[in-house]
């Protein structure tokens, strides 16, 4: 009986690997070359270099973190043994520490043993002074990261942490190899350009070259943790050009095999997908284009106090102008226009994942231009000199409306203004170079923190899955004003005794639904109050050549997440 | 003529220093942040350690006069020892780019090669094209070559590149499937296939530069030679017996050629400064797109010795041509 069982189990175990994985069978390397395109090039290998995405995802192919997050936003081990919790016993009850434990056997790809020393040193990589790492916050209060063995590390926070997945996970913190760059920490963090474009990983690609802002030629990691991974011997990573010529590459002309971001208008993209060589893929993440309704007055002759708390603004402070200006706006067709597949219309300024996303506000889904009409009447704007603008005590509806220069949000722009001047809006549209509007200099009046403007259009999102530290956005203190040096991310200047208390709450709070309870509580609050007008939840929009198979678009990760997997679709 | 080359090899020296100046000062005031381009997710704070890390917190001054040290001394140092294995700029701090932290000098060797191979090649290709069209269309004016020289020229000057190479990119790539539509930089020549690799790589994007400078060219010659033709040396050339041959191309050639020498010789700082379109389109990625990336990025060492270097190679440039007006012309004399 127990040999029969035994045998089942065995036969039924194989069966199951025949169709789970076709590329399992195939040898590491079988697959010969893939090629990757990326219309922004990397310009480091290092992410704790730049904070930008081109590269982060391209150090993915080489750096790992010891967990990441799937397509749908559930952390996976990676370098560790399993996710540590409060229930399986690796983070503490009182939420202070979390202890990993690591995979028993890894290798760096120099052959060099991977141990619970390198995690420890990519903190202190991190951390250590006057070298200006980019993911400093993904460290945030840790006090000690001990290793009481090679393969035990325990992370002591300095407060409660009821997220504690920021150190070591996701594409922005992956581990570094301690003895090739010990010697590159503080101030040396940047002249260490030899380990900074060649990191030595234990992902499944080793880079063979690198030219800054061109190309990343890499081969398989001979050391890699999965003996038949991955199935391309080498691989190709390009940058430059732009998106069309990314998608056209791969769609039309068949010379790549992945194309990111392919952000094209959608019927260029239908006309190259007719040449039947490759498909597009789509995924959604936390990314939302968004207005923000300045609730201050950032008229110049306020002077120094001009767009801060001292001034409400004179008509924006009304509630009924800021839900007028929302209700007037058709979401489907701002998507449609700009964004198509890869967007889709939202009214939560959290809008992913799923346990977090409010349905209290889909009302806005629908334009309803009547509708704003006589909610402005209602409160007493009315166009009384018959200009075409609404007023009420001598102050006039008539806003800036700011953004960066970006053909869709210009595009964005002009059609919004059409509906606010349909409601008796007057708008005057602004735009300015990406460079400076989010360049936090202080010293510039253009910047989207000092918001001398009425409204201003862009969009943000949040690294992961949690958006504890994304909500707390907006709370008072965050408020860009001169005593911050115009930085803070409360746009809207929002300020709400409630809305802080429920951000300290969060922040003490373990039990993810008591936690998604509040931040939707939270969105909720801004949405009502119409200080933020989300207009689309932008997602991912990525092209494959059909013969590339295992491709797996995630947005809460770098896309290249699980270029392990991938293999060639033979004929 | 050494005199005059000496003096104005010294007098290029305050030129240059000032040019450096307004360079850096132009970057300096221009608005525009490195850290930009770097998610909103990532807090102001550690942005501010970030630009700390850069050297932004030091006065302007200070940074001038870095850069200064840097670009003729250090960086003169490390190509010494690249070349004789000695060790003087040992230790020394180099020119870094803002975006990838890497010597900005290492950069532009290593994107030089496909900018000279590319743009340098479609310029060697458009002058040997252009000279002689030029020659034809003025020697046989209004015959049908110079009508047709007329109308290419006036195509591959008034079509831009950005059109004319999308155009051979759908043509070529797409639907025929000749050439690549991306260049490989990687692609290094060991045979012949690889070799006949590189030529329909290169093909499209010299074709569509070597179009725009040869328009340029051959009508700058055509006018010189017209201008030259009627003059009366050449109806006495002529009477003397001269044959038509040495008529054209030995008295009228010579002298229509000083104002197209100028063009021809304050083109070559161009071929330096890379076609930043065209090698965008066919993803080139050579000196040109990295000028405009790094421009994109707000990356000011970058941006101010690329520029710096260009505005060398235009002062260089345009002594060379003085110098090649005394060779053709014997009466232009400088001392």
């Amino acid at each position: 009986m127990k040999l029969k069982t035994a045998l089942m189990g065995t036969v039924l175990g194989t069966v199951a690997a025949l169709s789970m994985a076709p590329a399992a069978f195939a040898e590491r390397g079988a697959d010969g070359h893939v090629n990757i395109i990326y219309y922004q090039a990397p310009s480091t290998m290092n992410p704790y270099l730049s904070g930008g995405t081109k590269e982060l995802e391209s150090a993915s192919l080489v750096l790992e973190p010891l967990a990441r997050y799937d397509e749908t936003g559930a952390m996976v081990p990676f370098l560790a043994e399993s996710v540590p919790t409060v229930e399986n016993g690796g983070v503490s009850e009182d939420l202070m520490t979390i202890t990993w434990k690591l995979k028993d056997g890894l290798m760096w790809s120099d052959g060099t043993p991977f141990t619970s020393e390198d995690v420890k040193f990519t903190w202190e990589y991190c951390t250590s002074e006057g070298g200006g790492c980019s993911q400093s916050e993904k460290y945030n209060d840790v006090v000690s990261v001990e290793t009481p063995d090679d393969l035990t590390v325990i992370v002591t926070f300095g407060v409660p942490k009821p997220f504690p997945y920021g150190p070591f996970v996701g594409a922005q913190a992956p581990i570094v190899q301690k003895a090739q760059f010990a010697d590159c920490t503080g101030e040396a963090m940047a002249s260490c350009t030899d380990q900074n474009f060649a990191p030595i990983g234990t992902g499944p690609f080793v880079v063979d070259e690198f030219k800054t802002n061109d190309v990343v030629s890499l081969s398989a990691n001979t050391n890699y943790r999965d003996p038949m991974k991955p199935a391309f011997a080498t691989a190709t990573l390009k940058g430059g050009g732009d998106a069309q010529s990314a998608a056209r590459a791969v769609l039309e002309t068949g010379e790549f095999d992945y194309a990111w971001n392919t952000q094209v208008a959608p019927d260029l993209l239908e006309a190259m997908l007719a040449k039947g060589q490759g498909q597009l893929v789509n995924s959604f993440g936390t990314l939302v284009e968004r207005i923000m309704v300045n609730l201050t007055d950032p008229d110049p002759a306020l002077g120094d106090e001009r767009a801060t708390a001292a001034h409400p603004h004179p008509f924006l402070s009304d509630i009924a102008v800021r839900k007028a200006l929302s209700m007037a706006i058709d979401r489907a067709l701002l998507t449609e226009i700009g964004y198509g597949d890869a967007g889709r219309p939202t009214c939560n300024v959290l809008p992913a994942p799923e346990i977090y996303k409010s349905t209290a506000n889909d009302a806005c889904l629908t334009q309803d231009i009547e509708g704003a009409k006589a909610v402005l009447e209602e409160a007493g704007w009315v166009d009384s000199d018959g200009d075409g603008i609404r007023e009420k005590d001598g102050v006039k509806l008539s806003l800036l409306f700011q953004s960066s220069t970006n053909a869709i949000r210009q595009d964005f722009q002009a059609i919004i203004k059409q509906w606010w001047e349909e409601i008796g809006v007057e708008t005057e549209l602004r735009n300015i170079d990406a460079s400076v509007f989010f360049g936090g200099d202080a010293g510039s009046p253009d910047t989207f923190q000092k918001f001398y403007a009425d409204v201003e259009m862009y969009a943000n999102n949040f690294d992961g899955t949690d958006p504890e530290a994304y909500m707390a956005n907006w709370e008072c203190k965050q408020a860009p004003r001169p005593e911050t040096q115009w930085q803070g991310n409360n746009m809207p200047r929002f300020c709400s005794e409630e809305y802080d208390a429920l951000v300290a709450e969060m922040a003490k709070t373990g039990d993810i639904n008591e936690r998604a309870e509040m931040a939707k509580a939270m969105n909720d609050m801004l949405m009502q109050e119409y200080v933020i007008i989300p207009l689309v939840d932008r997602g991912r929009l990525s092209a494959h050549a059909n013969s590339l198979g295992g491709v797996i678009l995630n947005t809460w990760d770098s896309e290249l997440w699980n270029a392990a997997d991938w293999y060639r679709i033979k004929e | 003529m050494l005199h005059f080359t000496i003096r104005r090899l010294v007098l290029a020296v305050p030129t240059l220093l000032f040019i450096s100046l307004v360079i850096f000062l132009l970057l300096d005031l221009a608005p525009g942040d490195p850290m930009a381009s770097i998610p909103l997710t990532v807090p102001p704070e550690v942005k501010e350690k970030m630009r700390e890390a850069l050297g932004l917190g030091e006065p302007v001054h200070i940074r001038f006069l870095n850069w200064l040290y840097q670009f003729f001394v250090v960086e003169p140092q490390v190509a010494f020892d690249h070349i004789f294995g000695t060790d003087f700029a040992e230790g020394k701090q180099r020119i870094i780019s803002f975006q990838s932290r890497s010597p900005v000098m290492s950069v532009v060797a290593e994107r030089m090669p496909q900018t000279l191979w590319v743009v340098g090649l479609s310029y060697i290709f458009a002058t040997l094209i252009a000279v002689p069209i030029g020659i034809i269309s003025a020697y046989r004016q209004y015959s049908w070559f110079d009508q047709l020289g007329t109308f290419v020229s006036m195509v591959g000057f008034s079509i831009p590149t950005f059109f004319s190479g999308v155009l051979l990119i759908v043509i070529f790539s797409v639907t025929l499937g000749w050439f690549p539509s991306i260049y490989d930089t990687t692609h290094e020549i060991t045979d012949w296939p690889s070799f006949w690799f590189q030529v329909r790589q290169m093909a499209m994007p010299v074709f569509v530069l070597t179009l725009y400078n040869a328009a340029q060219v051959s009508r700058f010659m055509r006018a010189s030679m017209l201008d030259n033709l009627n003059q009366d040396y050449v109806r006495t050339a002529r009477a003397k017996g001269l044959s038509e041959r040495v008529v054209v191309l030995m008295h009228v050639l010579r002298n229509s050629m000083i104002p197209v020498v100028t063009v021809i010789a304050l083109g070559v700082p161009n071929i330096f400064g890379g076609a930043i379109i065209t090698e965008q389109v066919f993803q080139v990625n050579g000196l040109g797109q990295m000028l405009i990336t790094a421009i994109y990025a707000s990356d000011a060492p970058m941006v101010q010795t690329l520029t710096f270097i260009f505005a060398v190679l235009i002062v260089l440039f345009n002594l060379i041509a003085d110098i090649i007006y005394g060779m053709l012309d014997p009466r232009i004399r400088y001392d």
